[in-house]
């Protein structure tokens, strides 16, 4: 009795990285001190990451496609593995562009950093409570864009390694039903 | 003058600024990101800061002078300045700005002025010693040497 075979192509070559491109993160940054944006720009490059700088909360959601009036906005494509943004901008604050991207469906899942010069507790904590990854204080060090970014590629490669896991498995799974099949 | 010579005396130069609270070490993680693929990074950055630091000065002024002084206006000013000085290392030129966002919170028009002529004075000398060090530096890639890095022994 021939067992029905899935024909599953175990296409382990495909980039199922969500990083930009080979241990190239992408971040956005976002601040409006054209100062702060020369220098954030310049921790990121030599931290090996490509960067996007953009000088308002505004350009940033523009940046992303979320400035629509539909909600199902995003730009198609756009992989961006980390925002980093200033919290005191005028216009729109850092903190209402976190809520903004924790409420859109396309990139909630991306870490947000809030960058401020003023050590607050209670806009630190309102900040992580509302899902940011990390509140780094001004100005940013190298070692601060280190961390960030080895932390990432870590769980990165967790879900990259997870993801193989399941392959091996779901692999496994074939082959027994390919030798009770007797092929 | 020697290339030796030079050179020691771009240190020298660059050390009493850390000695006078001029700059902090901020102004040292910006000459780490300076390399060979990026060798103006920090006057880039600076000339930025002054470029900044006219425009805010400026408005400042301005707003001050105003019959009935609107400190909402103010002191998102100041707070600039403090954070992009902060971010250069301009160590006196920010601590300067830190007085001056109290006087704000109190809305003391005489003591704002006062701060405002105090914050002037930090960023013309930290601007002036800036530029010297500058200079300093050319005239020693003009000579064909190389900028020595910041010995931290002090």
């Amino acid at each position: 009795m021939a067992e029905v075979m899935r024909s599953e192509t175990l296409n382990i070559s495909n980039n199922t990285s969500s990083l930009a491109s080979p241990e190239l993160l992408h971040v956005l940054a976002v601040d409006d001190s054209i100062v702060d944006r020369k220098f954030i720009e310049r921790l990121l490059r030599v931290s090996s990451c490509k960067v996007t700088v953009v000088d308002s909360a505004t350009r940033a959601l523009q940046y992303l496609g979320l400035d629509g009036d539909n909600n199902s906005g995003g730009v198609e494509d756009l992989k961006i593995n980390l925002i980093m943004t200033d919290y005191s901008m005028p216009g729109m604050t850092g903190y209402e562009l976190l809520k903004k991207i924790k409420e859109s469906s396309a990139f909630r899942e991306i870490p947000v950093v809030i960058m401020s010069s003023e050590n607050i507790l209670p806009r630190i904590d309102r900040c992580l409570e509302e899902g940011a990854e990390d509140f780094l204080l001004k100005p940013v060090k190298l070692a601060d864009v280190k961390r960030l970014r080895d932390s990432l590629l870590k769980a990165e490669e967790r879900v990259f390694k997870n993801m193989m896991h399941k392959r091996e498995l779901e692999a496994n799974d074939i082959y027994s039903q390919l030798k009770r099949a007797k092929i | 003058m020697e290339l030796v010579q030079m050179q020691k005396s771009l240190q020298d130069y660059t050390k009493s600024l850390f000695l006078e609270g001029v700059l902090d070490s901020q102004f040292l993680q910006l000459q780490q990101l300076q390399d060979e693929s990026n060798p103006d990074f920090v006057s880039q950055v600076v000339t930025l800061f002054f470029q900044d630091s006219d425009r805010i000065l400026n408005d400042l002024s301005l707003s001050l002078d105003q019959q009935v002084v609107d400190f909402k206006k103010v002191d998102p000013h100041v707070h600039q300045l403090k954070g992009s000085s902060s971010s250069i290392g301009a160590q006196r030129v920010k601590n300067a700005c830190v007085v001056f966002r109290t006087f704000c919170e109190q809305q003391n028009v005489e003591g704002c002025h006062r701060c405002l002529q105090q914050v002037k004075q930090e960023y013309y000398l930290v601007k002036n010693r800036l530029e010297t060090l500058f200079k300093l530096e050319q005239q020693i890639v003009a000579s064909g040497g190389v900028i020595p890095a910041m010995e931290l022994g002090f």
